[in-house]
């Protein structure tokens, strides 16, 4: 047992980390409730009987534009998190499973996308984008996000992969799977923790993404939430109260799929064990 | 009829040889053991005989029909590996269910069959447990149930017992052996573990370097090993060797002079190099018998019932020797072995059998 003394000093670093990572949350939420004069008044209070306001919300769902933003950043997130998890997971079974001639090669080139930032090759992708008439539209975005995260996934899914006996694939083949029924049947289940993990790393950063919302759908009422936010903010008056609002619900979706997520994750430690 | 035959198979990874013209005949309803040291290829042979490795020459056939470029699942075999294989997130009933499900059979006789299965090897209490929730031996059971619902012609076991411990192992392998006289299958079965091979086989099939060494009937290897290396991996404690000439008369002299008096086998000639072979269990500490060696005791290991001498000779070569009860005799004192001619094994230089 640990002496209780380095166990409060542990567990008093924590909290205040915890404190420190959630204030600007608390701070964004708190404020998005009070009205205008009280969060430039008083931006460390809590919202009293006489501050309290929903006038944020009023404006965000009043916007029917908002809404729809909301749809687009779910669908972009969503399909990326699908196709990301169907073509990694697929890709990262071939790479293992199958040897082939070029297998190596094609593995190292698809780590080499883990190293190179996708950004360095925006002016490609928006030309590439433009020529496929897919400029303001999801699928564009889709698309981006899936290739940025392909590398990274296929390389994490491989090796989860590898650590599934070679013994269970050979035994769904003696009951006469194909492979594909041995991918979706036995691999993907096993894997169902590995395919969490890549879910919360690819989907963070796609619904945080502001970069690519503006370059490939900045129109079209197909932006992006964080895009769309974007309009409270003027060069000479700032809605604060719709900001705070915005930004306040949209972290509920994301909420939603972590917890989603999560508890596949920590279903998949326990149940992990295959022999 | 499910009869396995197979006719010069061959395999290779690269330029390393792993089967080398292997011929093999399995009968129908039969029991064949596969055996040999690791790296024999027996369980390459297993998984080619399963279609899980390619073969590059050679013909196989099961149940007279060609099964060389068929995928596993059409070969109507069922594998039971090594490690179970169970799949770990299905329970019980649907791990046996799984290959069924697949082969669209009717819901009604998958159940007939799982439920059929699980009353013969006793799982019925526990066809809605996950593998992880199990016993080793019951995941054996459970991997067991899986081949049986198949229905295959041919059951292919992969060294079944190794991850069991050393009592259950020997339960396990009485079930097998009445499982198999109750479903009257074809059952080709690899181990490295003699016992298993001797009490279980109708057929045991020695295998070295890729090669079938001998084929038969497990007393006859016992009795009549073909060479050197079948008389020295049958029998445990291992075979004794003691190298030795033909001279004139017949006798058989040793390295260290002892000569011994036999009737040898017609294609022996004078000034033969030959090596006698002559088991543990047939030499007696004392007794009397048409040979005997003397040499010092080195020690003894005493199992009980019986034990094994570890007796050097005066060219210094130890041979071991059984012994009942609790003989007196200890280590450092000189010991009499004295064994008879119709136990001994004579193999010429190239280690084949002579008569």
């Amino acid at each position: 047992m640990r002496k209780p003394a380095s166990a409060i000093a542990v567990h008093g670093i924590l909290i205040l980390y915890t404190a420190l990572a959630l204030f600007p949350i608390i701070l964004v939420i708190m404020n998005s409730f009070k009205a205008r004069k009280a969060i430039f008044g008083a931006p460390l209070a809590l919202p009293t009987p006489s501050t309290f306001s929903l006038i944020g919300y009023d404006k965000v769902f009043g916007d029917s534009s908002i809404v729809s933003y909301y749809l687009n950043s779910i669908t972009a997130t969503g399909g990326t998190i699908f196709f990301t998890l169907l073509f990694g997971a697929m890709a990262a079974w071939a790479l293992t499973e199958y040897k082939f001639r070029w297998n190596t090669l094609l593995t190292l080139f698809l780590a080499v996308g883990i190293m190179v930032p996708i950004r360095l090759g925006s002016v490609a992708i928006i030309q590439l984008i433009v020529e496929l008439n897919l400029i303001n539209t999801l699928t564009a975005l889709i698309l981006v996000y899936t290739a940025q995260n392909l590398p990274l996934s296929i390389f994490i899914l491989s090796e989860f992969i590898a650590q599934i006996p070679k013994d269970l694939r050979e035994a769904g083949r003696c009951d006469g799977l194909s492979e594909y029924s041995i991918f979706f049947y036995i691999v993907l289940p096993l894997i169902r923790p590995a395919m969490a993990t890549v879910a919360v790393f690819t989907m963070i950063p796609v619904w945080n993404d502001l970069w690519f919302p503006l370059l490939l759908a900045p129109t079209g009422g197909k932006q992006t939430i964080t895009l769309g936010i974007q309009q409270f903010l003027g060069q000479y008056i700032t809605d604060w109260n719709a900001v705070l609002s915005a930004l306040s619900t949209a972290i509920i979706p994301v909420l939603i799929l972590y917890v989603v997520f999560s508890r596949q994750l920590i279903r998949g430690l326990t149940s992990g064990a295959v022999k | 009829m499910s009869e396995v035959k197979i006719e010069k198979l061959c395999k290779s990874y690269g330029p390393v040889e792993v089967l080398k013209d292997i011929d093999l005949t399995v009968e129908d309803g039969s029991f064949v053991v596969l055996v040999g040291p690791s790296g024999c290829g027996k369980s390459t042979l297993l998984r080619s005989i399963a279609g899980l490795e390619p073969v590059n020459s050679g013909n196989m056939t099961i149940g007279g029909k060609q099964v060389n470029d068929l995928p596993p699942a059409q070969r109507e075999i069922a594998m039971v590996f090594q490690s179970y294989a169970l799949y770990p997130h299905m329970d019980v009933y649907n791990n046996m269910a799984f290959g069924l499900k697949f082969a669209k059979t009717p819901k009604a006789e998958i159940d007939a069959r799982v439920n059929e299965a699980a009353r013969i090897l006793q799982l019925e209490p526990l066809l809605k447990r996950r593998p992880r929730e199990l016993s080793g031996g019951q995941r054996q059971r459970v991997a067991i149930g899986r081949a049986i619902v198949r229905k295959p012609q041919v059951f292919l076991f992969d060294e079944p017992l190794s991850n069991l411990d050393a009592a259950l192992r020997i339960n396990t392998r009485v079930e097998i052996a009445k499982l198999h006289k109750m479903l009257k299958a074809t059952i080709m079965y690899v181990t490295h573990d003699q016992v298993e091979a001797m009490t279980l086989a109708d057929k045991i099939v020695v295998m070295n370097n890729g090669r079938v060494e001998q084929a038969g009937r497990p007393l006859e290897l016992y009795y009549k090993p073909n060479n050197l290396f079948v008389a020295g991996f049958i029998g445990s404690p291992a075979m004794n060797f003691l190298p030795a000439q033909v001279k004139k008369g017949g006798t058989l002299a040793l390295s260290d002079g002892q000569e011994l008096k036999a009737t040898l086998p017609s294609s022996c000639k004078t000034g033969d190099s030959v090596t006698l072979g002559f088991r543990p269990e047939h030499m007696t500490l004392g007794g009397t018998g048409n040979f005997a060696l003397t040499g010092t005791v080195d020690i003894i290991e005493r199992l009980g019932e019986s034990g094994f001498a570890h007796v050097r000779l005066p060219s210094g070569q130890t041979i071991i020797a059984e012994v009942r009860g609790d003989p007196r005799t200890s280590s450092g004192q000189s010991a009499k072995l004295t064994f008879n001619a119709e136990n001994l094994h004579i193999f010429n230089a190239e280690g084949r059998r002579l008569g």
